[in-house]
């Protein structure tokens, strides 16, 4: 464990120095962070939501440090102890057997390092709870072997979201990571997240964002994000659910939210007429003039002209 | 029956230590050593098998999109779920309990034997048709693939349809069975038989520690089978408490398996915990420290160990109170846990100790179970858990207290006992050959899984992203060296019955204690006929 304390606050530095430039984003997803797991990694993933940075926060500073020291201690004490005490060094045993102050000692002062503990976790465990102020909802339906995303706000936008075969995998396309019609939300807002399941149960994962509920059939479960940065965040179906339990992964691209609102716009618009759902790359972000083809840009314009469009949710 | 049987019971009388012809002797047992002895063989057996499939397992999962004939997703469903009931039910809980417990509570307080030897017999004799049934679940095509935890509606009939999946919940309701007749007869033998002045004030730590799991399995294990008993009826009688189609609530079946599955796991440590304090005690030629600490950290180990279960659901949906509550009521466990850890080293504190084999690995023991137990105080907090759970940090977890803890104990138990259970001593090198390479084995398997946890790799899966590809490596070479010190475990157990050597009746000296030292090695068939007196 101690091992995993330095290692961890290692891996964090070097995560850090990694990231403190944008990485240019993979594949067709907006540029901006990958919330991803990394060859050889030993700490948690780096946290791009409040909750994640908090946890991280928790975890590196808090939590590990504790359980490094009492482990350090521990193992010190074994070691010492084989030392000083083996057979040949001390050939006649003491009869010790009691020492009140000491055993009260040893009750009480890990029970004052676990209060000491438990207060900034019970504080987080109240704030991952739910956001009360959530500017959209999302409904996440889990099904053998593929989510199911609703937007409520955004005209009831539903699509389904299937993992990439390996033999149809494109360059920069991560194998059981990728899909085909990743979760598009916007950046800096409140979302609201509804799960659900449409038969066995299974648990929605981003693990750089900081999310993790069960989607069980017959009950709606709440929880909330709010992505920091523009960027793609990968998770995976983390409840046991049958044969495709590991190719059912989440891949959440995170747009400003004029890029969203245009987005979804689109997507309602191409759903209607043909069923398909387009890439989010298929709007440009707003200003970012990157030239992508003509209807897409000329909705951004126009959405961006629209000062409405943000309380409206783009429905 | 032979006629040699026939005989050895005419003979009983005259005799008192002529035993039984074979059949009469082992298909018929009433003899606790006897019965001890059976479960210690099949717990080996359950063990080796379920570590066969731990090796299938690390080998598929040392390379990503690695295409062997477990890469079917059903089919290592079947895998994992029967590597985890046969170590949990078939391994551990026979080994500790069922072998060693047998075998040493009677002797340790001076009883002549246990107080229902027929129930005795038949729990023991359950277990066989229980793991005949969770194999015919593993290898009736297509397995049952629903993990140990067995979640509705994965385990019901729409999803996992035949009889795989009844196969395995009948395995569970006999090994149930089994388990509560044994500790029946553990609570009664323990409570009513102790030998003149042993008062339960004087009663070595093991003993104390099959009374407090007794009584988890006595009030569990009901549990388990109320669960098992309405998710068998959803799957054939087309009730549906499990299945919100029909007003049932899939969360229930959690909270049920948990109210179990929570005790179940100090049922498997608790008993370690008695076989270290005995080992720790004699290799240090000191009594324990502070003996009533350490019998009240368990009772209260028991005790709160009830009231924990939610946290294997923080996930689940249960408000944030109830998450609140369960975090804090875990916690709470660390304390008794720590007492436990601070003795074992304060008994070492001044003694002369010496390191054989069963120390090696009741040292060895009491490191791993701490990092084991610190991982436990990382998932406790609920805050942090909403990026563990599920991931290969709980596997670490669990296995640093169980495949590390509560088989060290096994092992600890094994070298510290086999002298006495069959009056030849093991061959000290290669004991400790055998700890070494487990050691540095096991570390090397689980200790990445914490980084892959961390990283967010989940459970349960046949096939990962590239990422995690490197500590999976790793934990596959360190899977393949425990395989390895298993192999040089069978040759000790090889060269310990080949041995010509016999011990005498008090084989470690001074610093062992307890009453099964005051006897020959092997102690003869029956014991204590006449009660000793204790001072």
């Amino acid at each position: 464990m101690r091992l995993l304390g330095r290692c961890g606050a290692l891996a964090l530095a070097l995560a850090s120095l990694m990231l403190a430039t944008p990485v240019l984003a993979q594949g067709k997803g907006p540029a901006g962070i990958i919330g991803e797991p990394h060859d050889w990694q030993i700490g948690l993933q780096p946290g791009y939501s409040p909750v994640m940075r908090d946890i991280n926060w928790l975890n590196n500073d808090i939590v590990i440090p504790i359980i490094g020291v009492i482990s350090l201690l521990v193992a010190a004490l074994l070691v010492f102890v084989l030392w000083r005490f083996n057979a040949a060094r001390n050939p006649i045993p003491s009869r010790l057997t009691h020492n009140a102050p000491l055993e009260v000692a040893w009750t009480v002062l890990p029970a004052l390092v676990l209060v000491g503990m438990a207060i900034p976790s019970f504080r987080l465990v109240f704030f991952e709870n739910k956001t009360n102020d959530p500017y959209m909802t999302l409904n996440v339906t889990g099904h053998q072997w593929y989510w199911e995303y609703g937007y409520p706000d955004q005209g009831n936008l539903d699509f389904m979201s299937n993992y990439i075969p390996q033999n149809e995998l494109k360059p920069g396309q991560l194998r059981l990571l990728s899909v085909n019609h990743p979760l598009v939300l916007p950046v800096g807002e409140n979302i609201r997240i509804l799960e659900t399941s449409g038969d066995v149960i299974h648990s929605f994962f981003v693990p750089s964002l900081g999310v993790q509920r069960y989607a069980i059939p017959g009950q709606t479960i709440e929880t909330w994000v709010r992505i920091d940065r523009p960027g793609t965040y990968y998770g995976e179906c983390n409840q046991i659910c049958g044969i495709g339990h590991h190719e059912m992964p989440i891949e959440v691209q995170a747009v400003p939210l004029q890029q969203f609102l245009a987005w979804a716009k689109l997507a309602k618009q191409q759903m209607a007429e043909n069923g398909s759902v387009p890439p989010v790359s298929a709007v440009a972000a707003a200003g970012s003039g990157d030239g992508t083809a003509g209807v897409a840009t000329a909705k951004v314009a126009e959405l961006a002209y629209h000062p409405a469009a943000r309380p409206d949710k783009g429905d | 029956m032979s006629m040699a049987a026939f005989q050895g019971h005419a003979e009983e009388h005259v005799h008192h230590d002529h035993k039984p012809g074979f059949f009469r002797r082992w298909l018929c047992s009433t003899n606790h050593k006897d019965i001890g002895t059976l479960y210690l063989i099949f717990a080996c057996c359950g063990g080796l098998f379920a570590g066969v499939l731990s090796l299938l397992m690390r080998w598929q999962l040392m390379y990503p999109n690695h295409h062997s004939f477990l890469a079917d997703g059903q089919t290592w469903n079947a895998v994992i779920t029967a590597h985890g009931l046969i170590m949990i039910f078939f391994t551990v809980m026979p080994g500790l309990i069922g072998g060693f417990g047998n075998w040493f509570v009677p002797m340790m307080i001076g009883a002549p034997d246990m107080a229902f030897p027929r129930l005795n017999n038949i729990s023991f004799w359950l277990l066989v048709p229980a793991i005949c049934l969770v194999l015919a679940g593993l290898f009736t095509p297509p397995g049952a693939g629903i993990g140990w935890t067995l979640y509705p509606p994965l385990s019901e009939a729409t999803y996992q349809p035949g009889l795989p999946v009844d196969f395995t919940l009948f395995a569970l309701h006999l090994a149930g069975i089994s388990s509560l007749l044994g500790a029946i007869n553990f609570i009664t033998t323990i409570f009513n038989m102790r030998a003149p002045g042993m008062t339960m004030h004087k009663m070595p730590l093991f003993v104390w520690s099959i009374l407090v799991t007794a009584f988890l399995l006595l009030l569990s294990i009901p549990v388990l089978a109320g669960a098992i008993t309405m998710l068998i009826t959803d799957r054939l009688f087309g009730t549906g408490f499990f299945n919100p189609q029909l007003g049932g609530d899939p969360v229930l079946f959690q909270h049920l398996f948990w109210f179990f599955g929570h005790p179940e796991v100090y049922i498997m440590i608790l008993p370690a915990f008695g076989i270290i304090s005995t080992v720790i005690a004699t290799f240090s030629k000191k009594p324990i420290f502070g003996y009533l600490g350490m019998v009240y950290a368990m009772v209260a180990i028991g005790v709160v160990g009830f009231a924990v279960w939610a946290h294997h659901m923080f996930i689940s949906g249960i408000s944030v109170d109830t998450r609140a509550y369960f975090m804090a009521a875990t916690l709470v466990i660390a304390v008794p846990t720590g007492i436990k850890v601070f003795s074992w080293i304060a008994t070492m504190w001044g003694g002369s100790i010496e390191m054989k084999t069963p120390m090696l690995f009741a040292v060895g023991f009491i490191f791993l179970f701490t990092i084991g137990g610190v991982t436990g105080v990382v998932l406790a907090n609920a805050s942090i858990d909403q990026v563990l759970h599920n991931t290969y940090y709980v596997v670490a977890h669990f296995h640093y207290v169980l495949s590390l803890g509560a088989v060290f104990g096994i092992f600890a138990g094994f070298y510290y006992w086999i002298g006495k259970m069959s009056g030849h001593q093991y061959p000290e090198y290669w004991g400790k050959v055998h700890f070494w390479l487990m050691f540095i084995g096991v570390n090397l398997t689980f200790f990445p899984m914490h980084f892959l946890g961390a990283a967010g790799m989940p459970r349960r899966y046949p096939d990962y992203p590239n990422a995690f590809a490197g500590w999976n490596f790793v934990s596959s070479v360190g899977a393949y060296i425990s395989g390895l010190s298993l192999l040089v475990f069978l040759y000790v157990v090889y060269r310990t019955f080949t041995s010509k050597e016999h011990v005498a009746d008090n084989y470690w000296g001074e610093g062992a204690t307890t009453l099964e030292w005051a006897l020959s090695s092997p102690p003869p068939f029956h014991t204590f006929e006449e009660l000793p007196r204790i001072g």
